[in-house]
């Protein structure tokens, strides 16, 4: 479920939002990586959910509490309020209804937490003016018609759905291509320009 | 059937294993009867054994493996009767996922067994005879109580994980389920929270099998000297189709013909599969008596353990603190993948601890007896994590 494996940056500022101790489900958790980090570093009471059997397996085998299902059909299954933190890494763009599977998150979870790369990067913007075709980067490695990243959004269309399902942006936090933040206090608008990855902690 | 070959083991033998095994055995004497489901109280009664490694000072490092519909406490050791080794010594022993070097593993004959439980083979000291069809029901639940009161006899409050497949695994969701606390960590595999009609449409053929020989004798065949042979051969032969897949039966025996060049047109075992079934039919009648065939499926067929919480599975897991693994196989369709999804969607329901993995195989049911390294995998994983979790290993 988690796509993106070639550049995971986001795990550090993922982990620096979650308090030590919190109980923790990772939608999309790929091979139980940042699971093992939020364990080892923050001492979380984790869980994970994967799509692909693999991931499972490897995250299993890692001693993590991991079971396989999808973002999109299995998140029903857990109680309300049942998490203090879903995370959702590089995991949204490829659901197949973002904005159900982020309402489902901040149902399950007091907070969310949700990375995701930005379509709105200017080198994205650059790549589709110049080319005149789907970008292909380093980062999003994935022709138009194999990629399984379905729902790319920009930062502002992220905020803009926060808004329509009434959540709080508590922290968001802008990666630029070399994996630093980007200041603070800046508009959306520049973040949406600079920003190469977003993570933002959302709550109801 | 006219080409079975003669038992090497005789019924003698395997009756004598009933009354006089080769386990230790636990007494429950008339102080400490078990109530069954059934309404009736059992007593006096035995529970057969096998343990391996040692219990800690503490007593929190013992695992219970819980034996499937034909196996039994054997687990790790030569086999009193077939002279085979241990069943799961795969996964079971020194420097295996379940480390007898690091872990007491204790594992007993259930309860309606024919290993040294008691069971219908066993004698009714009421009667002096072997009770026969005269046994209650025996239900999952009552071999877990069972069982229960065998770790309390060796002073153990809580195990650190309970471990089973097919119907061993319904003892471990039972285990789960109704004594909670006494349980850190469960691995089910290849198993279900239900039996399903399917397999309920099985159980029924081979039990029918069974009776319609005439050497059962309304169950009386110990005290008669026969045995039916020919019914739990065919049941056993019904059976073993479902623990394996179209796939494996197909790769190891296609349509080849056994010792021939042609077919016979005739009705002798022509064909490989054939052959092999019949084998592992009479087989199966030298270690198994088939009374005790008729009480293991009726407990199977028995299980639900949603409708025993008004239909509602994640209720019989609320609150647990037990940490889960569940294992299926995708060519599993005994216990298909669907149904270890059931019971991980219900514990994800219940705030559970889950884990859940699918192995891939073309082997069918029988997989989780098999080599296959990617379970074994997960379970080292998970046991080493628990075991972490519990403080019987270093971090």
């Amino acid at each position: 479920m988690s796509v993106n494996t070639t550049s995971r940056v986001d795990f550090d500022v993922i982990a620096s939002l979650v308090n030590p101790g919190a109980r923790v489900l990772d939608v999309g958790c790929g091979d139980g990586e940042l699971l093992e980090l939020l364990q080892n570093t923050k001492n979380v009471d984790g869980r994970g959910v994967e799509l692909s059997q693999k991931g499972v397996n490897e995250s299993v085998a890692r001693g993590l509490s991991v079971i396989q299902g999808d973002a999109d059909s299995d998140l029903k299954y857990y109680p309300d309020a049942g998490f203090d933190y879903v995370i959702l890494s590089q995991t949204l763009q490829a659901t197949r209804n973002p904005k159900n599977v982020l309402t489902e998150l901040l149902r399950i979870g007091e907070k969310a937490i949700v990375s995701f790369p930005n379509f709105g990067h200017w080198r994205m913007r650059a790549s589709l003016l110049v080319n005149g075709r789907m970008p292909v980067t380093e980062e999003l490695p994935y022709s138009w018609y194999d990629t399984p990243n379905i729902h790319f959004c920009t930062i502002n269309d992220f905020v803009d759905m926060t808004r329509e399902i009434g959540a709080q942006v508590e922290t968001a936090v802008a990666l630029n291509a070399f994996g630093q933040r980007i200041g603070f206090n800046m508009p959306w608008g520049f973040w949406n320009l600079f920003g190469q990855q977003a993570v933002f902690l959302l709550r109801r | 059937m006219t080409k079975f070959s003669n038992p090497s083991a005789s019924p003698d033998q395997r009756s004598q294993e009933a009354t006089n095994p080769h386990s230790p055995v636990v007494e429950f004497g008339a102080d400490k009867p078990l109530h069954l489901d059934s309404g009736v109280v059992l007593s006096p009664f035995r529970i057969a054994y096998q343990s391996y490694g040692t219990l800690n000072a503490d007593k929190s490092n013992a695992i219970l493996i819980c034996h499937a519909l034909t196996g039994d406490q054997h687990v790790a050791n030569v086999h009193p009767v077939t002279g085979k080794n241990g069943w799961w010594e795969t996964l079971v022993g020194p420097g295996k996922p379940i480390d007898t070097d690091r872990f007491f593993v204790l594992c007993s004959n259930v309860l309606g067994g024919c290993l040294g439980s008691t069971g219908p083979a066993s004698i009714n000291p009421e009667t002096g005879k072997p009770y026969a069809l005269d046994l209650s029901i025996i239900t999952i639940a009552d071999m877990v109580r069972a069982q229960a009161m065998l770790v309390d006899h060796f002073g153990i409050k809580q195990l650190f994980a309970v471990v089973g497949g097919s119907m061993g695994g319904m003892q471990v969701l039972e285990w789960a389920s109704s004594h909670s606390d006494r349980v850190f960590a469960a691995v089910a595999i290849a198993t279900g929270a239900r039996h399903s009609s399917q397999n309920i449409a099985f159980h029924e053929v081979g039990r029918q099998a069974v009776m319609a020989d005439p050497e059962w004798r309304e169950g009386r065949y110990l005290e008669e000297g026969t045995i039916p042979r020919k019914g739990l051969s065919v049941a056993r032969m019904a059976a073993h189709i479902t623990y394996l897949s179209e796939t494996a039966l197909h790769r190891k025996f296609g349509r080849n013909l056994q010792d021939r060049q042609n077919v016979t047109f005739g009705f002798d075992a022509d064909f490989q599969i054939e052959s092999y079934l019949r084998h592992q039919g009479m087989s199966f009648v030298e270690r198994f008596d088939p009374n005790s065939y008729l009480y293991m499926t009726r407990a199977m067929d028995y299980f639900d353990l949603a409708a025993e919480h008004e239909g509602r599975l994640a209720d019989a897991f609320a609150g647990s603190k037990t940490r889960f693994c569940i294992v299926s196989f995708t060519s599993d369709w005994l216990f298909p993948t669907s149904e270890s999804r059931t019971v991980a969607h219900a514990l994800n329901a219940a705030g559970a601890s889950v884990s859940f993995v699918e192995i891939e195989t073309d082997r069918g049911h029988d997989a989780f007896l098999l080599d296959e390294p990617e379970m074994f995998s997960a379970i080292n994983g998970f046991i080493r994590s628990a075991a972490r979790a519990r403080g019987l290993l270093q971090p």
